[in-house]
C-alpha cells in the first residue's frame, strides 16, 4: 500500500516533469531508471530520434519490447553523446524484443556484466551500407552469462555484427549478419553454440577468437553448426589497428588461438580466400606479452561440412591472399591450418596428443593446406621458398562430441 | 493490541518500507535543491550555511570547461575515518555537493555566473547514490532531473574568444557509469591523496587535510607529510610525468581500472599503475572500433600523433572520444599535457 502510494506520487511527479520537457528520449530514459522487476517497457511503432545513449543499470526481470523489427525504430542518426545506442549494465534477466536500432555512433546495443540477456527479433543496422564511419558492434554482450541471441540481425558494423565477448553460456541462433566486417564473433568466451545462422556478404563470416591482455583470458567449448556461411568477400573496412582489421576479405570461418571448437554441418560457400582457417595468434604478427595468454589452437574438430567455392581470385589486399594466389591461382584450398600445435600438448617427438589434435573428417569438397609456419617461419609468405603440406592424413581423426550449451534463458 | 501483533506489524511495516527502498532509487532524494537548505539566499551565490565545508581536489575531471564548486556535509557529530591514501570512509548521511557553472566571461570568473547543475552524492543507509539537480533560468532553485538534461551554454574564454556547448547534465544511470566500481557506487574525487593540497581559508593558504583536522571533521589520520599527494595537473611545481599521470588518473581511471566498466579494454590508468603495457605503451586497442583511428597502439613513446590516446582526446565524435561520457569539447590544455608526456617517453 505504502509502496504503491509513494510510487504513484513519484510517477506523477516525473510524468509531469518529463511532459514538461517532452520527447520520447527523456520519457523512456525515465522509465528505464524507475523500472521495477517484472516491468515491460514498450517502444512504440515508428521512428524515435535520440540524441544520447539510453541506459538500463542494476535492474532485474525487465522486458524492453517494440512492435517489430523495422516497425519500432530507435534512430541515433543525430546522436550527440554516449558511445552506444542502448547500454545495459549490471542487470539480471533482461529480454529485448521486436525493435530496430539504427545508426549509432558507437556500438548498437552493449550489454555488460549481466546474467541472463535474451535478444529476440532485434536488429542493429547502419543504414548507409558498409562504412568505416559506422559503429563497431551491432549486438554486443560482454562479460555476461546466459546470453541468447535468437532471430536477430546485424547490418553494417565496422567491427563485428553480433559480438559476444568474455562471456559464458551463449547461444547465437537463427540470426542473420551481413555487410559487417565480421558477421558473428565469439571472443574469449566459453560454452557457445552458434547455429542456424545465415552469415553472408561480410569480410569474415564467423570468427572464434581468443585475444591477449583481457580480463577473461580464455575461451573454449564452442560449437558452430548448421550455419550458412556464404560469399563473405567484402573488402575489410575496419579501422586498422583493430584485430578484426587483420581478417582477410573472403574468410568463411576463422578460429584464432581458441581451444575446443567443433565446426560441423555448415554450408561454407564461395568465400574466396579462406573457407575455414585454424590459426595461432602468431599469424597476426603482433607481439604477445600477456604471460597468462595461450596463443595456440587445440582440439579443433571440423566435420561434415559442405564446402563449395567457384574458381575466383583470393583477396590480394592481404598477404595471405597474395600467397595463396601465387601458389594456387584461382583454386585455393578450403581448410587452412597454420600448423602450430600447442607445445604443452606435444610428445617428445613433436606429435600432438590425439585428444588435443586438429581433426578433419567427412567434409564435402574440402581441400586442405597446412602452412607449417613453424618450419617456414621467416619465409612462409614467400611462396617460392616456403614448403607447405597438403597432406590431410595426420588430421584425419575424430574427437568426442562437444558439450551442448545450455543457458537458463 | 498483544505485543506479538504489534511486533508483527512493525516487522511487516519494515519489510514494506525496505522493499520500497530497494525498488525505488529516489527514496532519499528531495524534489528541489532548496529543500535541503544547504545554501543561504540567494542560492545562486552558493554560500553554504554553517558546518558545510567547501573543498577542492588537486586535479579535477574536465567537463567542457565548466567551473565547479564543491562542499561536504557531514551528519551531525560524525567524523570521516582514514582508510588509506586511496580511501576515506564517510559516515552514512554524508552528502557531497558539486555545482557546475560558467562565468559569462572567464577573464572575470566571479561575475555573471550561469549555474547549470548541482549534483549530490548521498551516502544513504542503502549505499551511495547520485542525484542531478538542474537550475532554473531565474537561478533561484534547481529541480531533480533523473533523466538528465541538455542546455545550450555560451561564454567568453580566457583568450577572449566566444565558446559554446550543448551541455549535458548526466542522468541517474550516467552517475553510476563513472561512480560504480566493483559493483559498488562510491565517491571518486574525495580521496586523501586528492584532498591533500592547499586551499584558501580567510585569505591564507592552508593544507586542506590540516584544515579538516582543525575543524574536527576527521577522527584519526597519519602525519599529513606522509600521505601521498596527487599532482595538480596544471601546476608547473610538479613533474611532467606526475601531472600527466594525475590527469589520466582523474579523467580516465574511474572506468579504466581492473574493476571499472572499461576493464574490457585491458587499459588501466590509475595513479599507482606501474605496468607500462597496462598504461597503454605499445598496447593494441581492444574493441575500440573506429576509436583506434587507424593506429596500432594506445601509446607509441615519443610519437603522440601515432598514439590512440591523442586521437581520442582530440575527437568530439561520440563514437570515438574519450572520456566517453561528460565531454563534448576538446580539452586543449589537457591534450597539450598528454602530448608532451608521450613525447617525453622513451622507447625501450
Amino acid at each position: 500500500m505504502l509502496k504503491e502510494y509513494f510510487n504513484q506520487k513519484i510517477l506523477c511527479c516525473f510524468l509531469f516533469l518529463s511532459l514538461s520537457f517532452g520527447g520520447f528520449e527523456k520519457e523512456f530514459q525515465t522509465k528505464l531508471i524507475l523500472a521495477e522487476s517484472g516491468d515491460t517497457l514498450k517502444i512504440p511503432t515508428g521512428i524515435q530520434h535520440l540524441l544520447g545513449t539510453l541506459s538500463l543499470d542494476g535492474k532485474e526481470n525487465i522486458v524492453i519490447s517494440g512492435t517489430g523489427v523495422d516497425e519500432s525504430i530507435l534512430s541515433f542518426k543525430n546522436q550527440e553523446d554516449g558511445a552506444e545506442g542502448l547500454r545495459i549494465i549490471n542487470c539480471k534477466n533482461i529480454r529485448l524484443e521486436n525493435f530496430t536500432i539504427q545508426d549509432t555512433k558507437g556500438d548498437g546495443i552493449k550489454v555488460q556484466e549481466t546474467d541472463g540477456i535474451t535478444m529476440v527479433n532485434v536488429k542493429a543496422e547502419w543504414t548507409n551500407g558498409p562504412n568505416p564511419e559506422n559503429g563497431a558492434y551491432g549486438l554486443y554482450p560482454v562479460q555476461c552469462r546466459n546470453v541468447v541471441i535468437d532471430n536477430c540481425m546485424s547490418v553494417g558494423a565496422s567491427d563485428a555484427g553480433i559480438y559476444v565477448g568474455q562471456s559464458v553460456n551463449i547461444v547465437v541462433k537463427n540470426s542473420e549478419a551481413y555487410h559487417n566486417v565480421a558477421g558473428i564473433e565469439i571472443e574469449n568466451s566459453s560454452n557457445a553454440d552458434v547455429f542456424g545462422n545465415n552469415v553472408h556478404h561480410n569480410t569474415g563470416g564467423i570468427l572464434i577468437f581468443d585475444l591477449p591482455d583481457l580480463i577473461v583470458k580464455k575461451g573454449e567449448n564452442v560449437r558452430v553448426f548448421d550455419n550458412i556461411v556464404e560469399e563473405n568477400n567484402l573488402d575489410n573496412f575496419a579501422s586498422p589497428g583493430n584485430i578484426v582489421g587483420t581478417v582477410p576479405a573472403g574468410t568463411g570461418i576463422l578460429v584464432l588461438a581458441t581451444s575446443d571448437v567443433e565446426i560441423y554441418n555448415n554450408r561454407i560457400i564461395n568465400n574466396k580466400t579462406i573457407g575455414t582457417g585454424i590459426v595461432s595468434y602468431f599469424m597476426t604478427e603482433l607481439p604477445v606479452t600477456d604471460s597468462l595468454y595461450n596463443p595456440y589452437t587445440s582440439a579443433i574438430y571440423i566435420h561434415d561440412n559442405l564446402f563449395e567455392r567457384r574458381k575466383q581470385m583470393p583477396t590480394l589486399k592481404h598477404e595471405i591472399g597474395t600467397l595463396l594466389f601465387l601458389k594456387f591461382g584461382w583454386d585455393v584450398p578450403d581448410i587452412i591450418y597454420d600448423g602450430m600445435p600447442d607445445p604443452q600438448y606435444t610428445n617428445s617427438d613433436g606429435k600432438i596428443f590425439p585428444e588435443q589434435s586438429l581433426c578433419i573428417q567427412n567434409n564435402s569438397n574440402a581441400d586442405f593446406l597446412n602452412l607449417e609456419i613453424d618450419k617456414n617461419f621467416e619465409k612462409w609468405y614467400t611462396p617460392f621458398f616456403a614448403r607447405f603440406s597438403q597432406d590431410i592424413s595426420p588430421y584425419s581423426c575424430e574427437l568426442p562430441p562437444f558439450k551442448e550449451t545450455l543457458t537458463n534463458q | 493490541m498483544p505485543v506479538s501483533t504489534f511486533t508483527n506489524c512493525l516487522i511487516m511495516g519494515l519489510i514494506v518500507l525496505l522493499s520500497f527502498i530497494k525498488a525505488n532509487p529516489l527514496e532519499f532524494a528531495k524534489p528541489k535543491l532548496s529543500d535541503y537548505g544547504f545554501f543561504r539566499e540567494p542560492m545562486a551565490d552558493q554560500i553554504p550555511v554553517d558546518n558545510i565545508f567547501p573543498y577542492r581536489i588537486s586535479t579535477e575531471l574536465f567537463k567542457d570547461y565548466a567551473f565547479k564548486s564543491r562542499f561536504i556535509v557531514l551528519p551531525e557529530g560524525e567524523k570521516i575515518s582514514y582508510i588509506s591514501s586511496e580511501e576515506f570512509y564517510f559516515p552514512v548521511g554524508t552528502i557531497f555537493i558539486k555545482t557546475f557553472y560558467y562565468p559569462a566571461d572567464f577573464r572575470f570568473p566571479e561575475k555573471n555566473r550561469q549555474i547549470i547543475e548541482t549534483r549530490l552524492l548521498v551516502h544513504t543507509p542503502e549505499g551511495w547514490t547520485g542525484y542531478p539537480y538542474v537550475w532554473n533560468i531565474e537561478q533561484t532553485d534547481a529541480i531533480l532531473e533523473i533523466a538528465g538534461d541538455r542546455q545550450k551554454v555560451s561564454w567568453i574564454d580566457k583568450q577572449g574568444k566566444s565558446q559554446k556547448v550543448n551541455y549535458l547534465v548526466p542522468n541517474f544511470n550516467m552517475c553510476k557509469g563513472c561512480h560504480v566500481i566493483d559493483k559498488t557506487f562510491q565517491p571518486i574525487g574525495p580521496k586523501p591523496r586528492l584532498l591533500n593540497c592547499d586551499n584558501f581559508y580567510d585569505g591564507t593558504h592552508k593544507n586542506q587535510l590540516e584544515k579538516m583536522l582543525e575543524l574536527d571533521m576527521i577522527d584519526e589520520i597519519p602525519l599529513i607529510e606522509t600521505i601521498p599527494a596527487t599532482a595538480e595537473w596544471g601546476s608547473e611545481h610538479y613533474s611532467l610525468n606526475d601531472r600527466s599521470r594525475a590527469y589520466l588518473d582523474v579523467n580516465c581511471a574511474h572506468c579504466h581500472n581492473s574493476k571499472g566498466s572499461a576493464n574490457t579494454s585491458g587499459l588501466f590508468l590509475e595513479y599507482h599503475e606501474k605496468d607500462v603495457k597496462k598504461l597503454g605503451v605499445f598496447k593494441p586497442p581492444i574493441a575500440a572500433g573506429r576509436g583506434s583511428g587507424r593506429l596500432d597502439f594506445n601509446i607509441v613513446p615519443g610519437k603522440p600523433d601515432e598514439s590512440i590516446f591523442i586521437f581520442r582526446m582530440e575527437s568530439t565524435d561520440p563514437g570515438i572520444l574519450m572520456p566517453e561520457s561528460g565531454r563534448k569539447m576538446v580539452h586543449k590544455e589537457g591534450v597539450i599535457l598528454i602530448r608532451d608526456w608521450i613525447l617525453s617517453l622513451e622507447d625501450n
